[in-house]
């Protein structure tokens, strides 16, 4: 039963593009989706006739919740023009659209499609932060939610299991804070685009013109622990702990494996892909990893045939600085309990052997939910492509990237490996 | 008691009588607490009820701050936050649950693997009122 995996017809990346992340009063799903399908439509370098389309995927969460606004898979294939061309709408939480990605890859392998177009949506900011906040736990365990858990208070018990386990502390989240937020500056689609260091400088400078008193922080840690400038949302998790709320889309152009050449000279290919389910705080086999991020890993590399060390750069789903802990041990970069090591030790900065979230990740980035999974994929696009200009991975010969997305509190992880041949 | 269906819906009719119950896979023994209706280890779908001791200690927990509507009414804000945490039951399962009696303005002072005890919380007012499973922790005295 335990057999490895394999695409029945192999499967191409030709195209991307995402909207800007951000909090947009002004734009709806369809007009973020419209942005990212032109700018996919100009990505593919040899150009894409849209009417050679065959289906959409579209991973939305909750549209529903936050919008009041469902079946948006109908709605953009009208709005994109491509009626009366099947589209299909998939929900996975926070994984909606590396969900959607999947159902691509197996529509075209099976050899059913050659074109597809997937990606993901998500339209949040409309709403005030306590309906958003409910919206989100919508994908919730049941029993967390009677227990009083908000999704921050989740991954704070998860953080304590972890620390008690092997005597890492805030400190050493603070670390994974200030790489996403010196990454984000280079990324010109992020949301937030300003470095601890630049926010806190500004905040003493206004001090200053204000005549009020002036903080002291004597460094980027020291301002991250004052409980008035970053305060505890979910203790062990503070504000900057904490991915924002953002509306935006991302999509991405798969097509059949020999068909590639057609669209462009320099696709990517789908080596490996993994997909899990986990389970919540009360059922899960332990509390210090994610199940379905090491489940989907083993997945994916079985099929790839690769191994940790072969992947050059990832992007991982750090909807809180302690999943990007987690995650970065259970794709197997770090051995459990190193990972915080590794980190302190500016492993996964820009510059490391490994480097984490060079996009700024879903903290400085942005995490429209059902976007993200796409949006992951595209900076691993960008990156193989030698097209992430200041924040490009100083890696010769970059060749293999991966994306790991999470949907809920683990219920649903992915990894997909890309590769440049 | 026995013959009350598996059924989260009569769990929380148990927490309404003070008893804490899980339900035991009749073929592998596997002890499931809130109770499961098949056993997730053999997947037989013979089950009975147990009450459990509701002694145990704690795994996991945060100190919330900022809480979901229902909590606010209850009083719970930044400057009165309320814990909620994993609790593994003597009997094996974990649990999560609020922690009562612990002082959420200063989280440094919960620790993991203190012993707790299960008690029931009233939570609500009329015709939202409601038994909610916590733990507190066990005075040593
Ligand atoms: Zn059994």
């Amino acid at each position: 039963m335990n057999k490895q995996r394999k695409l029945g017809r192999g499967v191409a990346m030709v195209g991307a593009g995402m909207s800007g992340f951000n909090m947009f009063k002004d734009r709806d799903s369809k007009d973020l989706f419209t942005e990212a399908f032109v700018e996919m439509n100009a990505s593919v370098d040899k150009g894409l006739d849209p009417n050679d389309i065959d289906a959409l995927y579209i991973g939305n969460f909750t549209n529903d919740f936050f919008a009041h606004q469902s079946h948006w898979g109908a709605i953009l294939s009208d709005s994109l023009g491509l009626v009366p061309k099947p589209a299909t709408r998939i929900e996975g939480a926070c994984a909606s659209s590396a969900l959607a990605f999947r159902e691509g890859v197996f529509a075209i392998a099976s050899g059913f499609y050659d074109v597809v177009l997937v990606g993901g949506v998500e339209d949040m900011s409309k709403e005030s932060t306590e309906t958003v906040a409910e919206g989100l736990a919508l994908a919730a365990i049941p029993y967390e939610r009677k227990a009083g858990f908000t999704f921050p208070g989740v991954f704070g018990a998860i953080a304590t299991a972890y620390f008690e386990r092997y005597g890492a502390s805030r400190e050493h989240l603070m670390d994974i804070t200030i790489k996403s937020h010196d990454n984000a500056p280079l990324n010109p689609k992020a949301q937030y685009k300003t470095t601890i260091r630049d926010i806190t400088r500004s905040k003493i400078k206004r001090a200053k013109e204000k005549g009020s008193a002036v903080p002291d922080w004597s460094d980027e840690k020291d301002f991250l622990r004052d409980p008035i400038a970053n305060p505890a949302i979910a203790w062990p998790m503070h504000l900057f702990d904490c991915c924002p709320i953002s509306d935006g889309a991302a999509c991405l152009l798969l097509v059949g494996e020999e068909l590639a050449k057609h669209f462009t000279d320099d696709p990517l290919y789908v080596a490996g892909i993994g997909q899990a389910s986990g389970r919540g705080l009360n059922t899960a086999e332990d509390l210090t990893y994610f199940e379905a991020t090491r489940y989907a890993a083993k997945e994916a590399y079985e099929m790839s045939g690769l191994t940790p060390t072969d992947i050059q750069f990832a992007e991982v789903h750090d909807c809180f600085s302690i999943a990007e802990l987690l995650h970065i041990e259970d794709l197997g970069f770090f051995k459990p309990g190193e990972g915080y090591k590794a980190v302190a030790d500016g492993l996964t900065r820009l510059d490391g052997e490994k480097p984490i979230n060079t996009s700024g990740g879903l903290k400085c980035k942005g995490h429209p939910v059902g976007a993200t999974g796409a949006a992951q994929l595209i900076e691993v696009w960008e990156q193989l492509r030698n097209k992430a200009g200041d924040r490009g991975v100083p890696i010769e010969d970059l060749r293999i990237g991966a994306a790991h997305n999470l949907g809920g509190t683990g219920g649903t992880c992915t990894f997909t490996i890309l590769e440049r041949r | 008691m026995a013959d009350r269906p598996i059924s989260d819906y009569q769990f929380e009719r148990f927490l309404d009588e003070d008893k804490l119950m899980g339900a035991r896979c009749v073929g592998c023994g596997a002890l499931f607490v809130p109770p499961r209706a098949i056993c997730t280890k053999c997947h037989r779908s013979e089950m009975e009820w147990v009450e459990t001791t509701g002694e145990g200690h704690l795994v996991a927990f945060t100190c919330i701050a900022i809480g979901p509507p229902a909590m606010i009414e209850e009083g719970y804000d930044r400057n009165n936050p309320y814990c909620s945490g994993a609790v593994e039951l003597t009997e094996g399962p974990r649990v999560v649950a609020r922690i009562e009696g612990v002082d959420t303005l200063h989280p440094e002072t919960i620790k993991i693997g203190m012993p707790v005890k299960v008690m029931f919380l009233q939570q609500g007012a009329g015709e939202s009122r409601k038994t909610v499973l916590g733990f507190t922790p066990v005075d040593k005295n």
